[in-house]
C-alpha cells in the first residue's frame, strides 16, 4: 500500500548523479545544459516527494520556483550558446580555453 | 501492491531509462527527444505523488517550453552532424565517475540513516486552488522575485541575441 520515502529519494539521487555525470564529462555545450536540466528536475522530484511525506504543500511550491529558475537559466544559456557559436563557430568546450577581449 | 504503486515504479523506471539514453547520445536532437520522454515520466510521478498542478506545469514548461526551445536553437544554429569520435574515453569518464560515486555514497548514507519513512501514493492531494492560495498568500515575495528573475533573463537573452554589426565583418 505504501512505498518507502527513501525509494523516491534514491530516484532523485540517481537522476541528479546522472545529470552531474553528463555535465562533467560531455564537451558539447548542449549536453552540459541537458545535464543541468536533469539535475534541476531531480531536485524537483525530491521536493515533491518530501511534500507528500510531511503533508506540507510548501515542497511543491519550491519545486515550482525551481521550474521558474530552470526556465530563466535555459533561455539565457541558449542565447549565450547562439552568441558563442557566432563568435567562434564551435560548440565544444575545447574551443573556449582562451581569453580575448 | 496497488495500481498507484505499480504505476509509480513504472514511471520511475521510464524516467531513469530515458535519462540514461539522453545523457549518452552523440546526436543532440536524439538526446533532447529522450529528455522529453523523461520529463513526461516525471509528470506522471508528480501526479502520483499528489501534485496535479505541478504535473501539468512539468509538461507545459519543461517538455513543452524548454525542450522545444532547445530543439529550436539546435536547428537554428545548424549544428554539424555528430563526429564518430569515441564518446566513452576513460580519461574523461574516470574522474567524473569517482566524483559521482563519492556524491552518491554520501547521499545514500544520508538517506539510509532514516529508513522508516513511508509514502502513500495518491492521485490528487494538493488541489490547484489550495496550491494557489498558499503560493500567493505565504509566498508572494518569492513570486515577485521570480518574476524579476524571469524579466532579467528575458532582457539578458535579448541583449545576447541582438544583431551586432561589428561582428559581421569578421
Amino acid at each position: 500500500m505504501t512505498i518507502p520515502f527513501t525509494h523516491m529519494l534514491y530516484l532523485a539521487i540517481l537522476l541528479f548523479l546522472m545529470g552531474a555525470a553528463c555535465t562533467i564529462t560531455r564537451k558539447n555545450l548542449f549536453m552540459i545544459l541537458i545535464g543541468v536540466e536533469i539535475m534541476l528536475n531531480a531536485a524537483g522530484i525530491a521536493f515533491v516527494a518530501a511534500a507528500l511525506r510531511w503533508q506540507q504543500i510548501d515542497g511543491q511550491i519550491m519545486a515550482l520556483f525551481g521550474m521558474a529558475a530552470a526556465a530563466a537559466e535555459i533561455s539565457v544559456a541558449l542565447a549565450l550558446i547562439v552568441c558563442a557559436r557566432k563568435r567562434s563557430g564551435s560548440l565544444t568546450t575545447d574551443r573556449y580555453n582562451f581569453l580575448k577581449g | 501492491m496497488t495500481l498507484f504503486n505499480i504505476l509509480l515504479y513504472l514511471a520511475a523506471a521510464v524516467v531513469v531509462v530515458a535519462t540514461g539514453f539522453a545523457i549518452t547520445r552523440q546526436n543532440i536532437v536524439h538526446a533532447a527527444c529522450y529528455l522529453i520522454v523523461s520529463f513526461m515520466g516525471t509528470a506522471v510521478l508528480f501526479y502520483l505523488l499528489g501534485a496535479p498542478l505541478l504535473a501539468a506545469l512539468e509538461v507545459i514548461i519543461y517538455a513543452g517550453g524548454i525542450m522545444v526551445l532547445f530543439l529550436f536553437v539546435i536547428m537554428m544554429i545548424q549544428y554539424p552532424p555528430p563526429s564518430t569520435r569515441k564518446a566513452f574515453s576513460a580519461k574523461t569518464w574516470c574522474p567524473a565517475m569517482i566524483l559521482v560515486g563519492i556524491c552518491g555514497l554520501l547521499a545514500g548514507i544520508l538517506v539510509f540513516a532514516d529508513p522508516a519513512n513511508r509514502l502513500r501514493p495518491v492521485a490528487v492531494t494538493a488541489t490547484p486552488q489550495a496550491f494557489g492560495d498558499i503560493l500567493f498568500q505565504g509566498y508572494w515575495f518569492p513570486v515577485e522575485i521570480t518574476s524579476l528573475l524571469l524579466l532579467a533573463a528575458l532582457i539578458g537573452a535579448m541583449y545576447l541575441g541582438r544583431h551586432n554589426k561589428r561582428d559581421n565583418g569578421k
